[in-house]
């Protein structure tokens, strides 16, 4: 009998209810009584000296009750924030970081960083008084270009970083590379630049932090990813208080997608704050704070070059790659343009040798973190352009050239870490040349042609690796954390059942998802589950979600629990029918004695265990109640073909994407509808990079697109509409076989979308985002080139 | 200073501040906070409502502009049991995921059918969409919830 809530199955999202009919509860939604305003005070500068800092009129304003800076915070020995993962430069040396306290203390280091809070009744008030606060700056010059900040000369942001590098790493066997390439008959060599991005969850960042004084605790709400993250490093190494003393509710959070994982100043501030104002504290960010201070994604400047023998394999691939952490180490960006990017070089191909090198910088822009598929999209765009390029000078079909790279046998172990577990890539590469008509683009392109335009098409394959991580593997990586995740499974008296999971939902539909796995191993109607996330005084601990992750790991946790669960209730299911355990199956949410009548439902085992009528409690223990900690074996690859095909009108620029065919394999697919709608928000985002969005500061360190206004968001006539095919070999590392699928189409499409411009052009290169006017631009050069020619 | 307005078929009366946003009167005093803020620019239409039948960014008109008119929010289209056709399309569509855009674009969506009609192609729709920005979905189910749900208003109205 199919379960129409189960595995596999398309079921409406059960969280939709409240966000249709407006009663959705973020953390701006929620008032406490009492509640003051925080509104900070930033710096309107990119790189200056504090020499004085004048609260006297702003705290006479009406309405204020506390003007705080870095000095109080140091004052009550409240720590900075920090970064969770340790990244050795090639020398053996430690990462050299400055120090980054919640409020500047004599410097500030980018356009928005925090000077001081100004906290009122009312949010005008507020406001107001923060216009009075009077700071005066010595202004230095700044550092704001990726590719200058470590020369010699350039202004110096932290002391104990020289030349402001923060690490010179590197990954791969550099000898076997330079040999591969010493041999190689054709030599691909490629600039890249991976454009800066600014996340722009739709909700903004928001925290109240609440101080109780009969108990001594804080309650922090705040928009996050991973609370118990939050109030692990709140608690441990900020010191507001101890975590039996700190409870941080993540409400419904209206998009992450990275930038909500990272620990901010106005989380900590809000919650210290909250004591010394006696009330509680809350900050709701504007749009423009949210583009000055949300940890920003991407920004990477590369050169790549790909070896390649006679016979069209690649050999060897090495990368010279520096990456810009901005002007203070956000809470994982350390780890972003090094182990979450040159593992996943070698892509889908079988390349003998990779030899990766990363320069870890310091600029005076806002902190560069986690953002939509952090460090796996940055390493798909470098090698996805090789490719391309490589098969354009080789004159080999793109297509046909991947094909012949790809790995074929599995496992397979990279020269970059990582073994590959499983996958069928020339199945997923056949599948979308169907889907996308391949044979009948030259007759599309000549159509085109025809009416005055130009069309492209490009391909990527792309790998990326999820479910993030075995713990030990991460823990000798640098990892601050472990990477598990945590479930606990209820069973109520009735039957009904509880899963307190450690993940966080924050648009991935868990309530959904989670109670659809539930539904199918305990074989009860979705009706009779709940899932409980985000908050930490339910849930006991909890990693929470990125890196696609809440599939592969938290499932997995949840899968082990309920498995306790029917070992437990089977024990107590044979008991009370007086057979031996190892007589009674449990078959969709029945329990039968094998060669009787007797049978009992899952919900009157779970009466009998709660009334214990029917069994010896010194052997038996009473209760249904079960939990697990699931550590993953391996990493995940998801992996599949995004192929995008594009029309140019060469009198404009504009670029219009007529076809857009995905392929990914997931492994096991929970609902297909929400997979579904992964995959498209993940292309909108790499179409989105490609295209329009690009954060720009100028020479001064000024953000020039910190508004809507400036920074081009994918809106809907911006887009098609997406072909998505899945192709499936199930994950053998979890018991469910499931890979993730939250990155994979902001990993794939920006090189998809790239490469089809460029071959729509006939250039070899443009940069992203590749806007209406840069390809007009390039239009005009072919036309120049052409006239010349 | 006094304002005076109808909120989903409520009469309100508020004493405010003049600098005070219908978004404000909206989510901080009469606790309706379905109506969402996205930006501080009128770009992003998280904070989409109907004044006397037509969709404004309640983010962008000031209160007391509102004086003597009717406004509708998300929370005053369908009941619990008997939701809006263009509510109903969202959900079945799966046309939201975090859900913190969706108020205004359901708002939206039921403005353009009252301009435009029940028959709603997808370049109309993605033409019309401009003035709402979603993060999450990549559009691709809002487009086909706004059909359905314009064709399932045309049902429902007749």
């Amino acid at each position: 009998m199919t379960n129409p809530s189960g595995i596999g199955q398309s079921v409406r999202r059960r969280e939709d209810f409240r966000f249709i009919t407006g009663n959705g509860q973020y953390t701006d939604d929620i008032n406490r009584p009492g509640q003051t305003y925080a509104v900070f005070v930033r710096s309107p500068h990119a790189h200056a000296t504090i020499k004085s800092l004048d609260l006297a009129e702003a705290a006479k304003a009406p309405g204020v009750r506390r003007i705080l800076t870095g000095k109080d915070l140091a004052a009550d020995k409240i720590g900075g924030l920090i970064c969770g993962w340790m990244i050795h430069s090639k020398d053996g040396s430690p990462m050299k970081a400055g120090g980054h306290p919640a409020l500047a203390v004599d410097k500030v280091r980018y356009v928005g960083d925090h000077v001081a809070v100004v906290i009122a009744d009312t949010l005008n008030q507020a406001r107001d008084a923060a216009e009075l606060v009077n700071v005066d700056y010595d202004v230095h010059k700044a550092s704001v270009d990726v590719g200058l900040t470590q020369k010699a000369g350039q202004p110096q942001l932290h002391a104990e970083a020289p030349n402001n590098t923060v690490y010179q790493w590197h990954l791969g066997d550099k000898d076997a590379t330079d040999q591969a390439f010493a041999k190689a008959a054709h030599v691909t060599k490629i600039d890249l630049v991976n454009n800066r991005l600014i996340p722009n969850a739709m909700e903004p960042r928001a925290a109240i932090g609440e101080f109780d004084r009969g108990s001594g605790g804080y309650t922090t709400y705040t928009t996050s990813q991973n609370p118990h993250v939050a109030r692990l490093v709140m608690s441990a190494f900020i010191g507001i208080a101890p975590e039996n003393k700190l409870r941080v509710i993540a409400p419904d959070v209206g998009g992450g997608f990275g930038s909500k994982i990272f620990i901010y100043a106005e989380e900590v501030v809000c919650t210290w704050a909250s004591k010394k104002v006696g009330r509680p504290v809350k900050w709701t960010s504007d749009r423009t704070e949210a583009f000055l201070s949300d940890a920003h994604g991407r920004d990477h400047v590369t050169t790549a070059e790909a070896a390649i023998d006679a016979a069209g394999k690649v050999q060897a691939v090495r990368v010279k790659t520096i990456a810009n952490l901005g002007a203070y180490l956000s809470t994982f960006s350390s780890s972003v343009p090094t182990y979450l990017y040159a593992p996943l070089l070698s892509g889908q191909y079988d390349i003998p040798a990779i030899y990766c090198e990363v320069d870890g910088v310091y600029t005076n822009t806002a902190p560069v973190d986690a953002y939509r598929g952090a460090g796996r999209p940055e390493a798909t765009f470098v090698i996805e352009r090789l490719m391309e390029v490589s098969a354009r000078q080789l004159k080999k079909d793109p297509a046909e050239f991947r094909v012949h790279n790809f790995i074929k046998t599995f496992p397979h172990q990279t020269p970059v870490i990582m073994a590959y577990d499983v996958g069928d890539y020339p199945a997923s590469m056949a599948k979308a040349l169907e889907m996308a008509d391949y044979k009948g683009f030259p007759a599309r392109r000549q159509a085109s042609i025809k009416r005055g335009k130009l069309r492209g098409i490009g391909f990527s394959a792309y790998i990326e690796a999820c479910g993030i991580a075995p713990s030990k593997a991460v823990g000798s990586l640098g990892a601050g954390v472990g990477l598990w995740e945590s479930a606990e499974v209820r069973v109520n008296p009735i039957g009904t059942v509880e899963v307190l999971t450690g993940s966080h939902s924050h648009g991935q539909g868990h309530e959904t998802t989670f109670a659809q796995l539930v539904s199918s191993k305990l074989g009860i109607p979705i009706e009779q589950v709940s899932i409980v996330h985000g908050d930490t005084d339910k849930v006991q601990m909890g990693m929470g979600t990125y890196g696609s992750r809440s599939g592969a790991v938290g499932m997995s946790a949840i899968f082990v629990a309920l498995e306790k669960v029917i070992k437990k209730a089977t024990t107590v299911a044979a008991a009370c029918m007086e057979v031996p355990v190892d007589q009674v199956d449990f078959v969709d949410g029945i329990f039968e004695a094998r060669g009787t009548n007797n049978k009992m439902a899952f919900g009157e085992v779970a009466l009998q265990a709660y009334v214990a009528h029917k069994f010896d409690s010194s052997v038996i223990e009473p209760g249904l109640k079960e939990g697990a900690f699931y550590d993953p074996k391996n990493f995940t690859f998801p992996s599949g073909v995004h192929i995008a095909e594009v029309e140019i009108d060469p009198e404009t620029g504009v670029t219009k994407i007529e076809r857009w065919t995905a392929v990914d394999d997931f492994g096991t697919i929970i609902n297909p509808m929400i997979v579904e709608g992964q995959v498209h928000g993940g292309i909108a985002q790499g179409i989105g990079q490609a295209m329009l969005e690009g954060a720009v500061y100028n020479d001064a360190g000024q953000l020039v697109t910190a508004s809507f206004m400036d920074y081009c968001m994918p809106r809907a006539d911006d887009l098609p509409s997406f072909d998505v095919g899945m192709t499936t070999t199930p994950c053998p590392s979890n018991p469910l076989g499931i890979k993730g699928c939250g990155e994979a189409g902001a990993i794939a499409s920006p090189p998809a979308l790239i490469n089809a411009i460029t071959d729509a052009l006939g250039h070899e290169n443009i940069a992203m985002p590749a806007t209406s006017q840069a390809v007009w631009r390039a239009t005009q050069q072919s036309a120049l080139r052409h006239a010349a020619e | 200073m006094k304002v005076t307005l109808t909120v989903n078929g409520q009469s309100v009366i508020e004493d405010i501040e003049p600098r005070t946003l219908l978004v404000q009167l909206l989510r901080d005093r009469l606790q309706l906070t379905g109506t969402h803020v996205g930006c501080d620019t009128s770009q992003c239409g998280a904070c989409v409502v109907h004044v006397d039948g037509r969709a404004i960014k309640s983010c962008t008109a000031l209160a007391v502009s509102c004086e003597g008119t009717k406004v509708i929010t998300i929370e005053g289209i369908g009941t619990e049991d008997h939701l809006h056709p263009m509510q109903e399309a969202f959900r079945e569509h799966h046309a939201l995921q975090c859900g913190y855009c969706t108020p205004g674009m359901i708002m939206s969506s039921i403005d353009i059918v009252n301009r435009k009609g029940h028959k709603l192609d997808e370049h109309t729709i993605r033409e019309e969409l401009e003035g709402n920005i979603c993060r999450c979905t990549g559009y691709h189910k809002i487009v086909k919830a706004v059909g359905a749900g314009a064709a399932a208003m045309a049902k429902s109205s007749a």
